[in-house]
């Protein structure tokens, strides 16, 4: 489905400076709304410039960024996966589960990373030991996971989680910086090292630009995307854990609707749907704009449903913005 | 006998057969003619959806938003008989199948003109088509009594033995054969599933025909909004949330390549058989209806892997491929 592009990729003549590079690139772009974007709200809102109330923003995409930082390693090596927020509802059915059975608090986080992992696992192991493209396979563990929790839970909800567990989604590190805050600086750091300082993380760029040509160069292109799908299962598993934690309790219908602010997340950081581009600081800078958009939104009291909308429309304009912007260039170069 | 097994209809009739053969083992009560008929009955709507989606999918494109458009249409069509019921029916129907035909237009113009990936495009108007839903009802329900009579009635008045709504997926079924096998856009449909490039130097327009196969969905889409809501009497934000699913599962259990370029009418209305028969099936041996969502998500992974067996091209190898490390 990803091969819509049939015009020539074209070369430039000259490289153009770094610096110039630097300062026409989406993550500077990025960085200009963003300071906006926080500039309206705090003349919209006399409450929005309180260190408490910008620390109870975060919370507004922390959980997705946890996820989104590998989709988006998985973006760019030109797969999807839809099935994320099923994952989490069906690790935290599993550590409801595990609460009724009276597992302590480790056991617990033990329980839903480990959940995460095996739905990543079975992900990676259809699409890369079958063969069968992603897009479908994670349709289709998308109603599996989720069909599984319903199936544990039906109309029920799970509650009486050990206060110790509260911490995860509620507690603070220092002063205003919370758990989950921390969490999200620390594997923005490490997906950024993964991605653009490592081996893997050029296995995945040269994956997702040209399969068979990465294959012929000898990097292995089923281990690496099982790992990413391992590796989003698990962060799947993480935001479980925080969500969860900050609800107090588990429903079947936890996390409807993730997936696609995930996706959007990414793509907004600038990483290409069709795979091969895109960095971590883009993606950072999506979840601080996304979540300072939803927060403002919170204020002016917009309901959830139209803040969807808003999603949605920034989804396909974030992807339809670039394409018209490069062939009006292309036009005036004619 | 070997090359009858191996047609994805015939075994998905066998399949059919075996598993309401099954069912009546315990329950003989299923398989009696007029439950037969309403098990049909019943599936009409995924049926007519399926035949949208199985054009989308055979030109390499996929329509996660026929639900929303589903819903929005269906809304649309329950909020002008609400104010005006004066308005006769076919003339509803008709406001609606243009609703969804321009809603999926949408889709289509966006994947044709901006080249942008189906998935991305439906995905943003699914939440966006969901969301319009509760902007024109403010999140308001149109319930039974604001319906008239006549509109409510429709899908339920017999016609020569069976009620009209399984007789509009007969004629759904025909109209869209008798597209697929008789006319230059099906034809074209397969061209630009089946190599893109080749069809572009037979002198198809690739952009134009997935945007008629989203035009195609999007109308089938209205058509079912104004059913979904007359039969259930209800319209509100959330109705057939989670459905785009199920349409997809049928495609794929129909033997619709998600690749592109290989499907037939007969699979997408056997695939929405077969997922019918199960969905009516669950009450009947006693499994809780929440398992539904599971057993659809197991059957689209069993069917997909299916799908990526048969469809392994056959003939000599002469270049290792990427896809099968």
């Amino acid at each position: 489905m990803a091969e819509t592009h049939l015009s020539p990729r074209i070369i430039p003549d000259r490289l153009q400076s770094r610096g110039s590079r630097a300062l026409k690139s989406w993550e500077s772009l990025l960085l200009v709304v963003a300071i906006l974007i926080f500039a309206i709200n705090s003349f919209a809102s006399p409450y929005f410039l309180d260190p408490w109330n910008l620390s109870d923003a975060t919370f507004n995409f922390t959980e997705k960024a946890l996820i989104a930082f590998a989709m988006a390693l998985v973006i760019i090596s030109g797969e999807i996966d839809l099935s994320v927020a099923s994952i989490i509802a069906l690790s935290s059915t599993a550590m409801g589960l595990a609460v009724t059975m009276g597992a302590d608090t480790p056991k617990l986080v033990v329980v839903g990373l480990g959940t995460g992992l095996l739905c990543g696992a079975v992900n990676g192991l259809l699409i890369t030991g079958l063969g069968l493209p992603s897009i479908v396979v994670t349709i289709g563990t998308m109603s599996l996971f989720r069909g599984l929790s319903f199936i544990i839970l039906g109309d029920q909800a799970y509650t009486g989680y050990p206060a110790s567990f509260a911490y995860f989604g509620q507690g603070y590190v220092w002063w205003v910086f919370s758990f989950e805050f921390a969490l999200f600086v620390f594997f923005a750091v490490v997906y950024s090292v993964l991605l653009h300082k490592t081996n893997f993380g050029r296995a995945v760029y040269a994956i997702g630009n040209n399969q068979t040509a990465a294959l012929f160069s000898g990097v292995r292109v089923g281990r690496v995307k099982f790992i990413l799908f391992l590796l989003t299962g698990l962060m799947a598993g993480i935001a479980s854990v925080c969500l969860t934690s900050r609800l107090g309790s588990t429903r079947p219908s936890i996390a409807l609707g993730v997936e696609l602010e995930v996706v959007t997340m990414v793509v907004l950081g600038g990483v290409s749907i069709l795979g091969g581009s895109g960095t971590i600081p883009g993606v950072v800078l999506a979840a601080f704009i996304m979540g300072m958009v939803t927060f403002g939104f919170g204020l002016l009291n917009v309901p959830g449903i139209v803040m969807s909308i808003f999603i949605g429309v920034l989804l396909i304009s974030v992807i339809a913005l670039p394409i018209l912007w490069s062939r009006a260039r292309r036009r005036r170069a004619h | 006998m070997a090359t009858l097994l191996k047609n994805r209809e015939i075994l998905l009739v066998i399949a059919i057969i075996a598993l309401v053969f099954l069912i009546a083992l315990r329950f003989p009560g299923f398989v009696a003619p007029a439950n037969l008929a309403r098990v049909y009955n019943d599936t009409s709507i995924l049926i007519i959806l399926a035949l949208g989606q199985m054009a989308v999918i055979l030109t390499r494109c996929i329509d996660l938003s026929m639900a929303a458009n589903l819903a929005l249409s269906g809304m649309v069509a329950a909020m002008v008989n609400a104010a005006f019921p004066g308005i006769p029916i076919p003339l509803v129907i008709l406001v609606v199948v243009a609703l969804g035909a321009a809603l999926g237009s949408i889709n289509g113009l966006l994947v044709w003109k901006l080249d942008i990936p189906p998935i991305v495009v439906t995905l943003g108007t699914l939440t966006i088509y969901r969301g319009t839903i509760f902007l024109l009802s403010k999140g308001a329900w149109i319930n039974a009594h604001q319906m008239s009579d006549a509109f409510k009635a429709l899908p339920r008045a017999p016609l020569i033995g069976f009620p009209v709504l399984s007789w509009l997926s007969v004629l759904a079924i025909a109209a869209v054969y008798i597209l697929m096998t008789r006319t230059p856009v099906g034809r074209a449909f397969f061209a630009v599933g089946g190599n893109p490039h080749a069809a572009v130097y037979t002198g198809i327009d690739v952009g134009r025909t997935r945007f008629l196969a989203y035009c195609l969905s999007g109308g089938l889409a209205g058509l079912s909004g104004y059913l979904w809501v007359s039969r259930y009497a209800v319209a509100y934000v959330d109705i057939a949330a989670g459905f785009e699913l199920d349409i997809i599962a049928a495609c794929v259990i129909g033997g619709i390549s998600i690749a592109g370029g290989i499907g037939s009418v007969g699979g997408a209305v056997l695939g929405s058989l077969f997922l019918g028969v199960i969905k009516n099936a669950l009450p009947v041996i006693n499994i809780s209806p929440f398992a539904q969502l599971a057993i659809s998500g197991t059957v689209i992974i069993i069917a997909v892997a299916v799908n990526a067996r048969t469809e392994k091209r056959k003939g000599r190898v002469i270049l290792k491929k990427a896809e099968a490390v």
